[in-house]
């Protein structure tokens, strides 16, 4: 993306860097009319929302706007972060070391340069087909056949859904046709939706939510707060066309798909964490959680995006 | 037997400059980046006074975490013992102990009253430094918590208005496992517990069991 040249780019950065100014402003005259102890624990964490907001959405622009090969390196950097979380909760034995050592140190690393070189082919079967045979192959050589298919998969879904799903965004990058060869707003798209979601499915439930949609797996998510936040992700996804070779209705449609598969992404993700028993993937990022807590929605959403963005490009391309 | 038993610890009490990417040790820093090492400080604060930190042990990169996790004013002041049988063994270890760690190496088979470990450690103490020992003596590869050797007891004799720290270090035996030479990127925490000293009427077997029992307690804070 180029500020310079492009006025679409320049209206994507101030836009959201406004609609953070607004939120911090919002979050501080909330501040100043909640004193009491009650709200103490609430506030504070708006507040440490807010402000990680503000350094991920700096540091995504500025690896957006430093080119292709800085949106591919920060992807790579946020699948590294997620898997560490995500091994570090599972658990795994003496005998997986070295196959989890070739999945930070090898197979992460090839599957972010075929994207980097472009060689979406290999890129899209990469790690579903010869990262997922080659780690039962790396873990039965040790000869530790305890909970052996529980080990595989653990390692196997970590590398799926902290690596593959993630490393969607960055190939949207390259999406293009000879009507639209824009990837970057078109990442800045889905970005956008999947995370403004989640942020006014947060917003809508603290105002007016009260039945709760999942107790067991995700106690703070309600149907207020689903209903609210899905409907006016739509409703932005659709003012937003323009970044995307879409048409108004259309950018609405595929806005309705990517905030419901992170909807389900969240469950997900969550249901695992009830599994192992903690409330947050880690400390990573104040107020959020850990990496895997901010990004789970986008591990869903991604590779439908994508999938479903380059049929329909191919298809019914304008 | 390298299943966590438990799901990993988040930190609650988590102490000033503890992520800090302050005082640029480009070890501790590259410690800090690849485990994300959260200090949890349970028991007492990271106060800037002598003591002797005493941690479980099952990994090489133990010692690194519980040096890299203190904050850069602690850290500056506390130096590790190390077998001697061990690391003096092959000219990669000697210099990774000697130049990059600075371990005070402790004699663990062929004590005498010269090279007494006990001597050597109260002689580093008496420099106003801290210490970072591991009282089982060796990693432990069954994730148990094993029998303290008694010098921490004479240490504790020796010194006594020496606080003892008890720490629990977590995952550290992911990170490295006992035998392997690549380490893997796994999330540690360290929680430190209340500061014990040896009372005046404890027996030998008494203190070791209690500093024992405080480094376990540790582990559920």
């Amino acid at each position: 993306m180029n500020l310079t040249s492009d006025p679409q780019a320049r209206f994507i950065v101030f836009g959201m860097l406004a609609v953070l100014t607004l939120a911090s402003l919002i979050a501080w005259v909330l501040k100043q009319r909640f004193t009491d102890e009650k709200h103490a624990e609430v506030m504070a964490n708006l507040n440490s929302r807010i402000n990680a907001w503000w350094v991920m959405v700096i540091t995504f622009f500025i690896a957006i706007i430093a080119g292709r090969m800085g949106s591919i390196i920060l992807f790579g950097l946020v699948s590294f972060l997620a898997l560490r979380e995500f091994i570090t909760l599972t658990p795994t034995r003496h005998a997986d070391h070295r196959a989890l050592f070739w999945v930070f140190f090898v197979i992460t690393p090839i599957h972010y340069f075929l994207l980097a070189i472009n060689w979406v082919a290999f890129f899209l079967i990469f790690i579903p087909v010869y990262a997922y045979l080659f780690i039962p192959m790396r873990i039965v050589l040790v000869g530790d056949t305890t909970d052996f298919l529980t080990r595989t998969s653990k390692i196997q879904w970590a590398l799926m859904i902290c690596v593959y799903f993630v490393s969607y965004a960055p190939a949207l990058l390259d999406v293009n046709t000879p009507n639209f060869h824009d990837g970057a707003k078109l990442l800045c798209f889905f970005v956008f939706v999947v995370q403004i979601s989640d942020v006014l499915q947060y917003v809508f439930g603290k105002l007016c939510g009260k039945h709760k949609i999942s107790p067991q797996v995700s106690p703070n998510k309600t149907i207020e707060g689903f209903v609210g936040g899905v409907g006016s992700s739509i409703a932005l996804g659709a003012a937003l066309y323009w970044m995307t070779p879409f048409n108004p209705w259309q950018a609405a449609i595929m806005a309705a798909i990517i905030t419901l598969m992170g909807f389900c992404g969240g469950l997900v993700m969550s249901a695992i964490k009830r599994d192992r028993g903690v409330k947050d993937w880690g400390v990573l990022i104040p107020g959020h959680g850990g990496m895997m807590d901010r990004i789970d929605s986008l591990c869903f959403a991604a590779p439908i995006f994508y999938h479903l963005t380059r049929y329909f490009l191919a298809h019914y391309a304008r | 037997m390298f299943i966590t038993s438990k799901p990993y610890n988040l930190p609650v009490a988590i102490a000033p400059g503890k992520l800090g990417f302050s005082r640029m040790n480009p070890l501790a820093l590259l410690v800090q980046l690849f485990t994300g090492v959260q200090a949890r400080w349970m028991g007492c604060t990271p106060e800037s006074k002598q003591r002797i930190y005493f941690a479980n042990h099952t990994s090489h990169f133990d010692f690194l975490i519980l040096w890299a996790v203190l904050p850069p004013n602690l850290r500056e002041r506390t130096t590790a013992a190390g077998a001697a049988d061990y690391w003096t063994k092959g000219p990669l270890r000697r210099w990774l102990c000697e130049k990059v760690f600075q371990v005070a190496l402790i004699e663990r088979q062929n004590v005498t009253r010269k090279n007494n470990p006990v001597t050597q450690l109260t002689a580093i103490l008496d420099q106003g430094k801290s210490l970072i020992i591991f009282p089982e003596g060796t990693r432990s590869t069954d994730d148990q918590l094993h029998d303290f050797k008694p010098g921490i007891y004479h240490l504790a004799k020796a010194r006594p208005n020496v606080d003892l720290v008890p720490a629990f270090i977590d995952n550290a035996n992911r990170v490295l496992p006992k035998g392997e030479f690549l380490p893997v990127p796994l999330i540690c925490s360290v929680t430190f517990g209340t500061p014990l000293r040896l009372e005046s009427t404890e027996h030998k077997e008494q203190f070791l069991e209690r500093a024992r029992l405080a480094v376990q307690e540790c582990a559920h804070l």
